[in-house]
Order: structure tokens, then C-alpha cells, then sequence
């Protein structure tokens, strides 16, 4: 299955992109974590302390052991700083 | 209720003016607006958010304040991108027939804006650009609400 996946902040930083569709045969947000991690350093190292992380799946917040069955979008970032 | 999701500067008096202008059910307006500080010579702040998911979180959070207070009107305005110390970052204004139900909306609103709607804010100065933290105490700020009303 496909998806977009975004990433904002210092976590689009760190990656060097805003989005990208990838391919993945994981059952959860945690299962595509692991397959971006063993991609390559600079996903690794944006990733390296997923508790300093929020997720959003399909633009709601999520938890990391969330299933991806029938998600279109999946966004990863550090906590929101609004107001 | 309205939701404002916008790069350009707003003009808070007009806004205010508008907000619930004719209605005569309603006895309070509560209004906040955030400003960025030039904490530690900040010349200037970037905020990005999510496009699509910060409409649908602002409007979540609105539709829950009005939930669990008397309402007779709910704005909120956030804005993005760059913007220099002193300008208006957001507002959020409520409106109810009294003033207990219109500041604790206000209060809520801005609790959960802060931690729950996807904005993150980048400070520019002198030592360059670092993005700002989020704070335990705004998390924690959510737990007042948790009880219910």
C-alpha cells in the first residue's frame, strides 16, 4: 500500500523534505517508522526519540500504534507550539 | 463561528467591531490576542503549520468550547508565516449572554490552541534560527479542563 507522508518542523528539516509517497508493508505507524528508519541516517536520526514526536493519521492526532489500514496521510512532528 | 487560518496581518479593532455586531441576545464579548515578543533579541518569527489538518483541529476545539459553554459566537484567527516582533500572531474572541461562560471559552480555546492545533513557531535572531519548545505547563494546562465542567 502507498501514502503520503509529511513532516513538519525540525523533523522536515532533518529528513530534507515537506512530503513523500512511500510504499509500505506495515500494519502501524510504529511498522513505518521502522521501515523509514532503515532507509537511511538522516530518517534514523529524525526519528532517533519517537517520545519527542506527535503523529497525525489521516490529519487527526494519533498514537505511534495506530493501524494504517485505509490511511491516505500520515504526519510526523514535534509537539505543536500554537497560540 | 468562524475559523481564520491566514499569512496576512488582521486588524484586531475591526475584527472585534464585527464580531457579533446586531446580535442583542448577547451580553459579553471576551477577546485575547497573542503578540510576538523579542525574547532575548528575537528580530523576527516563522510559524509552519498543516494546511487541512489546522482547520479541522481549530474547528474540533470550537465546536467542543461550545459544547461546554453557552455561545453565541466563537472567531478564531491564527496566522503563518513570518511576521516581526509586536504583530498579532492569533486572536480568538467569544461571545455568550455573560461573562463567566465567555471567559472560561476564551481560556479554553487558548489552552488547546496552544498544544493541539499544528503550529510550530521559529525564532530568528542574533544566534540565528531555533525552533521554540513546547512547554510542560502547556500540557499540563489541558488537565484543568479534563474534569469536565
Amino acid at each position: 500500500m502507498s501514502l503520503d507522508v509529511l513532516y513538519f518542523a525540525w523533523v522536515r528539516e532533518r529528513i530534507g523534505l515537506p512530503k513523500e509517497r512511500v510504499e509500505t508493508g506495515a500494519d502501524t505507524v510504529s511498522g513505518l517508522v521502522d521501515e523509514l528508519v532503515a532507509r537511511e541516517e538522516r530518517y534514523a536520526a529524525a526519528f532517533a526519540d519517537r517520545s519527542a514526536l506527535r503523529v497525525a493519521v489521516d490529519q487527526e492526532l494519533a498514537d505511534f500504534d495506530a493501524p494504517l489500514t485505509g490511511v491516505r496521510e500520515v504526519a510526523f512532528f514535534p509537539p505543536m507550539t500554537g497560540g | 463561528m468562524a475559523v481564520r487560518v491566514q499569512a496576512a496581518p488582521f486588524d484586531l479593532g475591526a475584527e472585534v467591531t464585527a464580531f457579533a455586531e446586531g446580535r442583542t441576545d448577547l451580553g459579553a464579548v471576551v477577546t485575547f490576542t497573542g503578540l510576538v515578543r523579542a525574547d532575548g533579541g528575537a528580530t523576527a518569527m516563522e510559524i509552519e503549520h498543516y494546511p487541512g489538518m489546522t482547520e479541522r483541529a481549530i474547528a474540533a476545539i470550537a465546536d467542543e468550547a461550545a459544547r461546554r459553554w453557552s455561545l453565541g459566537d466563537v472567531l478564531v484567527i491564527h496566522r503563518h508565516g513570518r511576521m516581526a516582533p509586536g504583530e498579532a500572531i492569533m486572536m480568538v474572541a467569544t461571545a455568550a449572554r455573560h461573562r463567566a461562560d465567555a471567559f472560561a471559552a476564551a481560556e479554553f480555546l487558548m489552552d488547546y490552541l496552544k498544544s493541539r492545533a499544528p503550529f510550530w513557531k521559529k525564532e530568528l535572531g542574533p544566534d540565528g534560527a531555533a525552533w521554540v519548545a513546547a512547554k510542560d505547563a502547556d500540557e499540563s494546562a489541558l488537565e484543568r479542563w479534563s474534569g469536565g465542567t
